[in-house]
């Protein structure tokens, strides 16, 4: 095995080594030796192709004849749609046939012995090595590169800087940069808190010891926020405004600004995720855990939505609330942190609007 | 032409029948007695202006009579293969119906459950491929499937390549092409399965949003210029589009063109056997046999990918209902090759971020995500330059090594697949707690621990079976292999009958060759008056990891070890079972050799007698 080294190689070489014994006898398949076998496995071969071209015409006639709309029921499976399942099979078995058959023909009556070829070493030939050190040098110095260094250098700061005016357009142009949008909600002072989708306010003397909401801020709920914002609008809102409101027994809040930033142990959370920003959808009405089903960050609802497990850090932020003169449950003020994943300018916002602050 | 000394000389004056006494090169070619070719035939005709005019005829004598060898496990990367090109054949049908845009549309379909219901286009058009368009659930369904073969198959290839050493040079570069067409294959997947807009992809959409955001410095930024501004907008589902069914299956293709030309130009490796060598390719040509039984095999993917899409459904997206991001399900997983890093999210605990200079620095996401990816891809690629240079060989190979012969490459992946397995399986954990009825706060704290330990413990158990196996290998040499014929002695006593094995049965468990660590081929780190030889950190590394990787390897039988056995046996047959009892006592018992110093012990004694 030394034979291809280059360099010194690890191996112990000097022990003797068993010979390869070469290749072992050919022993005949049973259709090399007996033609009625031979024949038989010509006639599956024949058989699965023959198969394969039933099923092709099978499916061309399924598609046109059986109603797409047909269902029915498959032992195993349940209830189906036969259409596809006809479809499928019927494919399947016209692909099948071809290549069973043929791997079956290469099997049982192509040649089965093994064929030698010689590998040679990839490496090119000194001579080609030669040359081509040759090819490179005159090119070299053929373009006089070798002697005006200020042909070398303005041709290799135009290749340099060429590509940028295909590539900044296309990057610059991808997004608006970051300002304002991760710091800021729809949710302003006075806007009362809807229920989504049916876009009913809330009445504080109704909500019912332990009852959780989905809200909405007012004017951003339902069917409506579409049509009058339009959709982009509309997702984003519901990407970012929406929060969870529950009613706890005020007496199990543990936090003093967690009680006054609710209403009568009514406290409304932002529903996005510290970590990635899926929907905190989960509430544990016996623990008053908040379970993030993405990632299984909880979230302790009468410790001010602390995260007391899996990947998340920080706190939900807590939407300041309070109710109006008719006894609607209103924001007192639009959160007061960025809610939803971190980022990294997210305690300094003067880092992505310098100009405002 | 002269040759300037410091150039390697070519190998290739050192290689064919010529090169003497050396045994491994001297290879019988089988007769081939059924030749079937007839003396007269004739050069097609319809070829003969094509090939005037392109030169057609040599390059189809080079590509008809190229030899491939035959083993099931070459079988895994065709299934790639041909999965790829049933996704391109499926997705350019897609293309002909899905629309990609996230403009608001009220669903008026087949399907009454979400009649009235806004949505975006993307999703709109997904059901109607799904309901409306005759046979595109079929398509819709092969797709996927398709897809997920896909990288099921790469992943099972790159197993084959990992644990057989194919990596090894001159196919280093084929490998590093391999891990970008895997990775390529990985977001490829993700991109396709985002751009239906239903609830669970736009879900996993969502957390690549949240991904991106905790990149230091520039999360934000490269938040907002991906997504053409906050989350959502209406511009990733078209980009990924484009990405999906343009920017990257062209590099994938290209990619995978030259992925193949590699293959063709060191010819296939093939595994151990009699007659095979480095010097030779053992197998099949092209014309017939490959072509039937490759060509045969597509159809065979194919068919099985179709009945699978038949009977087995697959992201019934009608279900989950349009992306609303308020809503989220629990069991929202991204498919199979996204779990690991789903699942690493999972694990991270929270404390991993923090603040500086008020700024905030997101280890909890960012190395699950968008660090670990580029890092479990990055390790896979140089992975082969880094064994080569803790083992400094750097000849040729083509004859596969299996994997018990390299005992701590083989423990090293079982162990990097084990962290993968924990990572994945911590993805499904909140599905696993359902189904096993356990808690899922338990399952993730044992998750975190499993990361961590389970690799070690793969690593000592998979190196410890290889071992054994390599003993098995050696003791089946020795004293070949069981007959069940037990046989009784005039003295009453019962033995079994081992026949040794013939030359043919021998060498695959032979062939092998045994490297040392450097640091005993190079002489020890002090010369004979006691001083330390000065070694450069890197070295001194190099060695320690050598010895890392081969101080224990066993080597293979040898002739004279061979011979000693055989006088053994026949000592036994002679004198009885006492004499044969003092000869089991004559080697030391297994279990006493951490570094099977006996067997390197005992080929030094064999050579040495």
């Amino acid at each position: 095995m030394s034979t291809h080294d280059n360099t010194p190689a690890l191996v112990d070489d000097a022990q003797d080594r068993f010979a390869n014994p070469g290749f072992p006898p050919h022993v005949p398949r049973r259709a090399d030796v007996d033609e009625s076998a031979a024949n038989r496995a010509s006639v599956q071969v024949v058989a699965l192709f023959t198969l394969s071209a039933l099923a092709s015409i099978a499916f061309l006639v399924a598609y046109f004849v059986i109603d797409p709309e047909l269902r029915g029921s498959i032992i195993g499976i349940g209830e189906v749609n036969l259409f596809h399942v006809v479809l499928g099979l019927t494919m399947g078995v016209s692909l099948l046939g071809i290549g069973l058959g043929a791997v079956h023909w290469a099997k049982t009556l192509m040649p089965d012995e093994e064929m030698v070829e010689q590998r040679h070493s990839l490496r090119s030939s000194d001579e080609d090595r030669q040359e081509v050190a040759r090819q490179l040098s005159h090119g070299w110095r053929g373009s006089q590169l070798n002697r005006r260094t200020a042909i070398l250098g303005s041709a290799g700061g135009a290749l340099g800087l060429f590509a940028l005016p295909l590539v900044v357009p296309v990057v610059a142009g991808l997004g608006p940069r970051p300002r304002d949008e991760l710091y800021t909600t729809n949710w302003e002072p006075g806007l009362r808190l809807m229920i989504d989708p049916s876009g009913a306010p809330i009445r504080a003397a109704d909500v019912t010891q332990g009852s959780v909401f989905h809200v909405m801020p007012e004017g951003w709920v339902g069917d409506e926020a579409f049509e009058v914002h339009g959709a982009e609008e509309a997702m984003a809102s519901k990407s970012k405004d929406q929060v969870i409101l529950v009613k706890l027994d005020p007496s199990i809040i543990n936090s003093q600004k967690q009680r006054d930033w609710g209403y009568e142990g009514i406290v409304a959370y932002s529903k996005v995720c510290t970590h990635v920003g899926c929907p905190v959808a989960l509430y544990e009405q016996q623990t008053h855990h908040l379970l993030c089903p993405c990632h299984q960050s909880t979230f302790d609802m009468t410790e001010d939505c602390k995260v007391i497990f899996g990947p998340a850090k920080r706190p939900l932020p807590q939407l300041p609330i309070s109710v109006d003169d008719e006894g609607y449950l209103v924001a007192v003020d639009g959160f007061r942190e960025p809610i939803g994943p971190s980022f990294f300018e997210r305690e300094r916002p003067g880092l992505l609007m310098e100009d405002e602050s | 032409m002269s040759t300037t000394s410091h150039v390697p000389q070519g190998a290739h004056h050192l290689r064919g029948d010529d090169s003497g006494g050396e045994a491994t090169t001297t290879v019988t070619v089988p007769p081939y007695s059924s030749d079937q070719g007839d003396k007269d035939a004739k050069f097609p005709k319809v070829i003969g202006p094509v090939d005037e005019r392109t030169g057609l005829a040599a390059a189809m004598r080079f590509g008809l009579g190229k030899v491939f060898p035959d083993h099931w496990s070459f079988l895994l990367g065709e299934i790639a293969m041909y999965s790829m090109v049933i996704c391109l054949i499926t997705g350019t049908f897609l293309t002909l119906w899905f629309v990609p845009s996230m403009g608001h549309v009220t669903y008026d379909g087949s399907y009454v459950p979400l009649k009235g219901v806004g949505m975006s286009e993307a999703y709109a058009s997904t059901l109607d491929i799904s309901f409306e368009v005759k046979g595109g659930l079929l398509m819709r369904q092969l797709h996927h499937w398709a897809a997920l073969f896909f990288v099921v198959g790469i992943a099972l290839h790159a197993a084959r390549v990992f644990f057989t050493g194919a990596f090894r040079k001159p196919r280093e570069i084929n490998w590093v092409i391999g891990v970008v067409l895997s990775l390529l294959a990985a977001i490829e997947g993700f991109a396709g399965y985002s751009l239906p807009d239903d609830l669970l992809s736009g879900t996993g959409i969502r957390a690549m949003n949240g991904f991106m955001m905790s990149a230091p410095i520039i999360g934000t930024w490269l938040t907002f210029f991906v997504f053409g501004g906050e989350f959502p907008g209406e511009m990733i589902i078209p980009r990924l589009y484009i990405a999906h069914v343009l920017l990257i299956p062209a590099i994938l293709v290209g990619l995978f063109v030259a992925h193949l030309i590699l293959i063709v130009l060191p010819k296939h490796t093939h595994y151990p056997g009699p007659g095979r060598t480095d010097d030779n390719v053992v197998g099949f040509p092209v014309m017939p046999v490959y072509a039937a039984k490759a060509g045969g095999f597509f159809f065979v993917v194919f068919g099985i990918t179709a009945l699978v899409s038949a009977l087995v459904q697959i992201n019934p997206v009608w279900v989950f209902g349009p992306y609303d991001p308020t809503q989220v399900t629990a069991g929202s997983q991204p498919d199979f090759y996204m779990w690991f890093s789903d699942g690493a999210l999972r694990l991270l605990p929270g404390w991993l971020e923090f603040s500086l200079f008020g700024t905030v620095w997101s280890m909890n996401i960012f190395l699950g995500s968008l660090l670990l990816l580029p890092l479990v891809w990055l390790i896979l690629g140089i992975y082969p330059f880094l064994e080569a240079w803790i083992t400094g060989d750097r000849r040729d190979h083509h004859v596969l090594q299996r994997p018990r012969n390299a005992p701590v490459r083989t423990a090293i992946g079982m162990a990097a697949i084990s962290m993968y397995l924990v990572l994945a399986l911590a993805c499904i954990n909140d599905i696993l707690a359902i189904k096993l009825g356990l808690s899922i706060n338990d399952l993730t704290v044992l998750f975190r621990i499993s990361f961590f330990v389970l690799p070690v413990i793969v690593y000592f158990v998979v190196k410890r079976l290889c071992l054994s196996l390599q003993r098995h290998d050696r003791e089946k040499v020795l004293h070949g292999s069981e007959t069940g014929r037990v046989v009784r002695t005039p003295e009453g006593r019962f033995f079994e009958v081992h026949e040794p094995l013939d030359a043919y049965e021998r060498w695959p468990l032979v062939y092998y060759d045994t490297p040392r660590p450097i640091g005993e081929t190079v002489g020890p780190a002090s010369d004979q008056h006691g001083v330390r030889r000065p070694l450069a950190a890197a070295a001194g590394l190099r060695r320690a990891l050598s010895s890392f990787y081969y101080k224990d390897s066993i080597s293979a039988v040898t002739p004279a070890e061979l011979a000693a056995a055989h006088q053994h046996g026949e000592h036994e047959a002679l004198d009885g079972p006492e004499v044969a009892a003092a000869i089991e006592q004559h080697g030391a018992p297994v279990s006493e050799a951490p570094g099977d110093d006996y067997y390197r012990d005992g080929i030094k004694a064999g050579r040495h007698s």
